[in-house]
């Protein structure tokens, strides 16, 4: 909402007259909850005054450029000019010496030989918007009456001397897209009242004219008819406000519905009344059914859009834009007036589908039924007064509004219990007072005496019952009331402070941040990607069919569904760095995956990570490979707790076909799949890239035991290496595991230190040894129970795998 | 004989003392000290002196021995330690030469912003608590005082899966979550950060951001307890100097609703590009717990009040490290990650 600050003296005694007050104004609005983008002056070039040329020469040194000889006023000086309609004798404006224009700044200067003290301006040199700027204002300098009196200012002489402020409002305060709501707001600031609105007209003759509202959604539907308007030019100071609240002026017919409209709040439409066919009716809009509106745009309404007709055709698209068949034209002479209440919902949506206009915000917002009386009554005062209208007696009337003030009952301790404020209940009457709603304090049991003692307490109990006019469509609780206390007195005013509350730990998950925490220190950056991806993306790295979860609405077919990995991100992460030229990428993150299992949505915690480049760092560097991100997955899940409960499983069935089938493997805890890890597929990636993702929730949802100190042995232990050829597809895993299970307690750590193909080693086969060490807590081992132990060990490894023993 | 001895001693001490290695060293020690060394033989030779010449010779040549003795001891340990000292130079490195080490990680700033919020809150007895992103319409809008059809809807047009369900808009629905799940209905302090997703993408709107929120349920909580917990935040996010600026509002879910500015930390006050020239920066939404949210969460409005208030996270971690762009924390370029892999107080 543009507020022109001359229009708001029209129903408010204040002073705003310089750039100056203008800011005030905007800062003291800011204040009380009434933000704005931009503030100034309609007018901000300074430095000019009303010239008169007394010569006009043909400049020597150009075919074009004329020099003048100008009266400002307080002298005769040369400025040279560049205009084709300059002319002696003519009334200009002049930008002196120091005048700030927006193409910059006015200085003396030398144009072409000839001495020029400053600039003789056109309206657009000025800075008025270029959608107000008529075709003569383009073509040269601003030609000013032959009365304008030399030396005063031509910005007051135009009456375009105004401040404007840009709102930008919250979504509640309807009220204030008028001049009246503006003037009750910022009169409730500076504690003055709002001057009343002239409604005044004569009528002559009777209104005979048909209404019918076939639709609920239309609460509220005022006509009126007018007589003989004659159609021109508006005055300067209405087209001024009309430009300054950012309307183009048309003529004085459609120049009032407007004007009235940023009055009041309530949007009008006047229809040629010799267009319509003796009627309107309110319905809504058949399936497909077609309007031409204002703009020649023809537009196809649905079921849910709601039309004025005329019984035979629709004519209007209600609450948005009128039709373009009955609209007032330069042959207009008589006028229907509708003013109506329509459903906001229904109107917002219909201005969504089709077009926004200053109209539709206002309906969208919700109107208060008193202004749409009040603005009928508003055109028909002004009709007459600017288009010499004979209005005509009555009004045609279809209402099912309550135009009642609502009354609500609230008590200073309410308003300072809850603002944590020391507001006095006197000042609280004044400050709903000044807001223009009247308050009654109820009579009750309490004595006269009292009372008075009690008035000026903060917590006084006494009932006050305030009655909020219609126009504060936003109040409707006691809360509301309390806010509107509170801003009026001053937020600032109420001393912050940090209630004592009983001392309690907070908490919060420490485990994803051990997590991230562990990630770094393994030498990964931490990403933040998005959840949203294209479909193709959605479906890569999934482990089993789930299904994926697409957006309605999507902004883009980049990202029209949720991804169901969060490795598909790292990898176009990993891609956007390598088109950087950046090396050695390692990257993870913790975020949610989504999907869909058995119908239901599921969002699921996830940690992945992606590795690729030199690890280790320096002179001998190490590119990572396989056993580089599976140390990455044992470092973690050791620290997690979940020591040798987990496993790799070259499972090709459950591994999703972006990844590498032959460096690959399901990660498994306590047998049961948490994620995957391995190399992405070089169909996908040329390069080297590993990939591990793992569900944090499946994986934590495993208990861990609290860490716990063991006794150290008092007794040495015996290391033994043996070494076995073994099939060359038998995992090391499960060699580990028959080494475990036949070592019996005395077992404390097998590992595998050596492994061997190739030369000397038979076909098929390989030579792979173990370190194993055997302890006993509380003796030293005999080397007969060694002995028996690693018989046993061998002896499984052979049954079990076929292993042969190598001496 | 005397002669002789003092000649040997002479001419002893003079090679030592031009021995410069531990071989030279121990060629003179047999030369004069070893069993058929010059002084050895002279002892050799003591039978054929008298009976007063022997002990006089005897203990002469007892002290010359112990002498060279001691001298070529200390000058043995003197050479050794040259010669590892040698050793040891040989061996030398280029210290300059590069480390060898694993990949250095850094933690994202955002997250960095989440943390160092948690931590502030959890000091002061919150707890904090998450909720699913792919939220239903009834948490994240109808529970929060926003019916279909209300106008503010539009201010957050959102990403629906369903007619039901949505991504969530705001971490505010997080808040109904935490109301409904007290079954006691007792205080509540939270925080809730989290990634919220809006169906707008342009240089200073990502469709998916990141919101923190703060719900206080309590007997008697007033909105200046509220405007002395954004003071706390805000001066430990931005800096002790920091002013507060409340602006009465509108939210739905909150009545009376303040949007918070805070003075810029840029200029100051004084107006720069970062402020637009006004000298505040819009950071929070705040405000008292609507009497509906509270009612339709379980609470009886006549009892408890409480407070409520979010910010956007990522604009907090642009302030807090100088990012200018936002594009920059989801673009995830490596040389932008790896600048925050350092400890920061």
């Amino acid at each position: 909402m543009k507020l022109s600050t001359n229009f708001l003296k029209d129903y408010l005694d204040i002073d705003i007259n310089s750039k100056e007050d203008v800011h005030r104004l905007a800062e003291d609005m800011t204040k009380v909850g009434n933000e704005y983008d931009s503030e100034g002056m309609l007018i901000e070039a300074t430095n000019l005054v009303i010239g008169e040329v007394l010569e006009c020469e043909m400049h020597p040194d150009s075919d074009h450029l004329h020099v003048c000889k100008v009266n400002t006023g307080k002298e005769n000086t040369q400025i040279v000019c560049g205009a084709p309609n300059v002319r002696k004798g003519l009334k200009v404006i002049v930008a002196l010496p120091g005048a700030k224009l927006p193409g910059g700044e006015i200085k003396k200067s030398v144009i072409r030989g000839q001495e020029s003290n400053g600039m003789l301006c056109s309206i657009a040199e000025l800075g008025l918007e270029s959608k107000f700027l008529k075709e003569e204002d383009k073509a040269g300098i601003h030609e000013l009456d032959k009365d304008a009196p030399v030396g005063g200012d031509p910005i007051e002489y135009m009456h375009m001397k105004d401040g404007v402020i840009d709102f930008e409002l919250t979504a509640n305060r309807g009220d204030l897209l008028s001049i009246l709501g503006m003037a009750y707001e910022v009169g409730a600031i500076y504690d003055k009242k709002v001057k009343p609105i002239d409604l005044t007209h004569k009528e002559s003759g009777k209104l005979d004219f048909k209404l019918n509202i076939a639709t609920d959604n239309c609460t509220l539907f005022l006509a009126k008819k007018v007589e003989n308007v004659k159609i021109h030019e508006s005055t300067p100071e209405m087209k001024e406000k009309l430009m300054a609240s950012g309307i183009r002026p048309i003529n004085n017919v459609v120049d009032i519905s407007n004007y009235v409209m940023l009055e009041t709040g309530q949007p009008l439409h006047f229809y040629d009344a010799d267009k319509l066919k003796g009627m309107l009716e309110v319905r809504m809009a058949e399936a497909g059914e077609k309007l031409t509106t204002l703009d020649k745009q023809e537009r196809t309404l649905g079921v849910d859009d709601i039309v004025i007709s005329d019984g035979k055709r629709a004519i209007g698209l209600a609450g948005v834009m009128g039709g373009y068949d009955t609209e007032i034209t330069e042959n207009t002479k008589n006028i229907i007036i509708e003013s109506a209440i329509f459903d906001s919902v229904k109107i917002r949506r219909t201005s969504n589908k089709i077009l926004r206009s200053e109209a539709s915000n206002r309906f969208e917002k919700g109107l208060d039924p008193n202004r749409t009386y009040m603005a009928i009554e508003r055109s028909c005062n002004l009709l007459e007064k600017y288009a010499d209208a004979t209005v005509v007696g009555g009004m045609e009337v279809y209402d099912k509004t309550n135009k009642e003030d609502k009354k609500i009952d609230i008590t200073a301790k309410d308003i300072n219990s809850l603002l944590g404020s020391n507001i006095p209940e006197k000042e609280i009457i004044d400050i709903f007072e000044r807001l223009g709603f009247k308050v009654e304090k109820k009579n009750d049991s309490i004595k006269a005496k009292d009372k008075e003692a009690s008035s000026n307490e903060k917590t006084s109990t006494d009932t006050l019952t305030v009655y909020v006019p219609t126009r504060r469509l936003d109040i409707s609780i006691k809360e509301d009331l309390i806010e509107e206390v509170g801003r009026i007195y001053g937020v600032d005013m109420i001393q912050g402070r940090l209630k004592e509350m009983p001392i309690k730990k907070g908490s919060y998950d420490r485990t994803a941040r051990e997590i991230r925490n562990k990630m770094i220190n393994l030498g990964m950056n931490e990403t933040l990607t998005y959840s949203l991806v294209n479909e193709k993306e959605a479906n890569m790295f999934t482990m089993k069919d789930k299904g994926v979860i697409k957006i309605l609405a999507p902004l883009t077919e980049e990202r029209n569904a949720l991804r169901q990995s969060l490795i598909t991100s790292l990898l176009k992460t990993y891609e956007y760095n390598v088109s950087r030229d950046n090396k050695d990428i390692c990257l993870f993150e913790i975020a949610k995956a989504f999907y869909i299992e058995k119908d239901e949505y599921k969002e699921e915690n996830r940690l992945a990570c992606l590795m690729t480049g030199e690890y280790y760092l320096g002179l001998n560097t190490k590119p990572v490979d396989f056993y580089i991100i599976k140390g990455v997955c044992e470092e973690l899940l050791d620290y997690l707790g979940y020591g040798g409960r987990y496993s790799f499983v070259a499972d090709k069935e459950k591994l999703p076909e972006e990844m590498h089938p032959g460096k690959s493997a399901i990660i498994s805890v306590n047998g049961e799949t948490v994620g995957l890890i391995g190399r992405v597929t070089p169909e996908l990636c040329k390069e080297e890239v590993y990939v591990m993702e793992i569900s944090l929730d499946k994986l934590l949802s495993k208990k861990v035991g609290k860490m716990k100190y063991k006794e150290l042995s008092k007794f040495p232990v015996v290391k033994k290496d043996i070494a076995v050829l073994v099939n060359k597809d038998v995992p090391a895993q499960e060699l580990l595991k028959t080494i475990k299970n036949n070592g019996g307690k005395l077992l404390q750590e097998s590992k595998v230190f050596d492994l061997y193909e190739g030369k000397g080693i038979p076909e098929g086969k390989k030579s792979i040894a173990f370190s194993v060490t055997l302890g006993d807590a509380n003796k030293t081992l005999t080397d007969e129970e060694v002995n028996k132990v690693m018989e046993k060990v061998i002896a499984g490894l052979q049954s079990k795998h076929g292993a042969e023993l190598r001496k | 004989m005397e002669e002789q001895v003092k000649q040997i001693e002479k001419n002893a001490l003079e090679e030592l003392k031009n021995c410069a290695e531990l071989k030279s060293l121990e060629e003179t020690r047999v030369k004069y000290l070893g069993k058929k060394g010059e002084l050895t033989a002279l002892l050799k030779q003591m039978g054929s002196l008298s009976k007063e010449e022997r002990p006089v010779i005897g203990s002469l040549v007892n002290k010359v021995r112990d002498e060279l003795e001691e001298i070529i001891s200390s000058k043995e340990s003197e050479l050794k330690k040259l010669e590892i000292a040698k050793k040891l130079e040989s061996e030398k490195i280029d210290v300059t030469l590069p480390s060898t080490k694993a990949r250095r990680g850094s933690k994202h700033p955002l997250n960095r912003v989440i943390e160092e919020v948690e931590d502030l809150f959890v000091s002061m007895g919150y707890d904090v608590i998450s909720g699913p992103e792919l939220e239903t319409d009834e948490y994240c809008f109808e529970r929060l005082n926003l019916p279909k059809g209300h106008p503010a809807r539009d201010m957050q047009d959102s990403f629906y899966i369903t007619t039901e369900y949505l991504l969530r808009t705001q971490t505010s629905a997080v808040q109904a979550r935490a109301m409904m799940a007290n079954k006691e209905k007792s205080p509540i302090r939270v925080i809730v950060p989290g990634k919220t997703y809006r169906r707008e993408d342009d240089a200073t709107h990502s469709h998916q951001f990141n919101q923190v929120e703060g719900l206080v349920i309590d007997k008697d909580i007033t909105f200046a307890d509220l405007k002395g917990t954004l003071e706390v935040f805000m001066k430990h996010m931005l800096g002790e100097d920091t002013k507060l600026r409340f602006r009465p509002s509108y939210f739905p879910f909150t009545e009376p609703s303040y949007e918070v500015d805070v003075s810029c930390f840029k200029c100051g006050g004084k107006g720069c590009n970062l402020c637009k020239h006004t000298g505040w920066i819009e950071l929070l939404g705040s405000g008292m717990v609507h009497p509906n949210v509270l009612k339709m969460n379980g609470y009886d409005p006549e009892k408890y009040t409480g407070f409520a208030f979010g910010t956007g996270l990522d604009r907090l971690a642009m302030f807090k490290y100088g990012i200018t762009d936002m594009r920059l924390l989801y673009a995830n370029d490596v040389r932008f990650l790896s600048q925050f892999d350092r400890m920061d107080k």
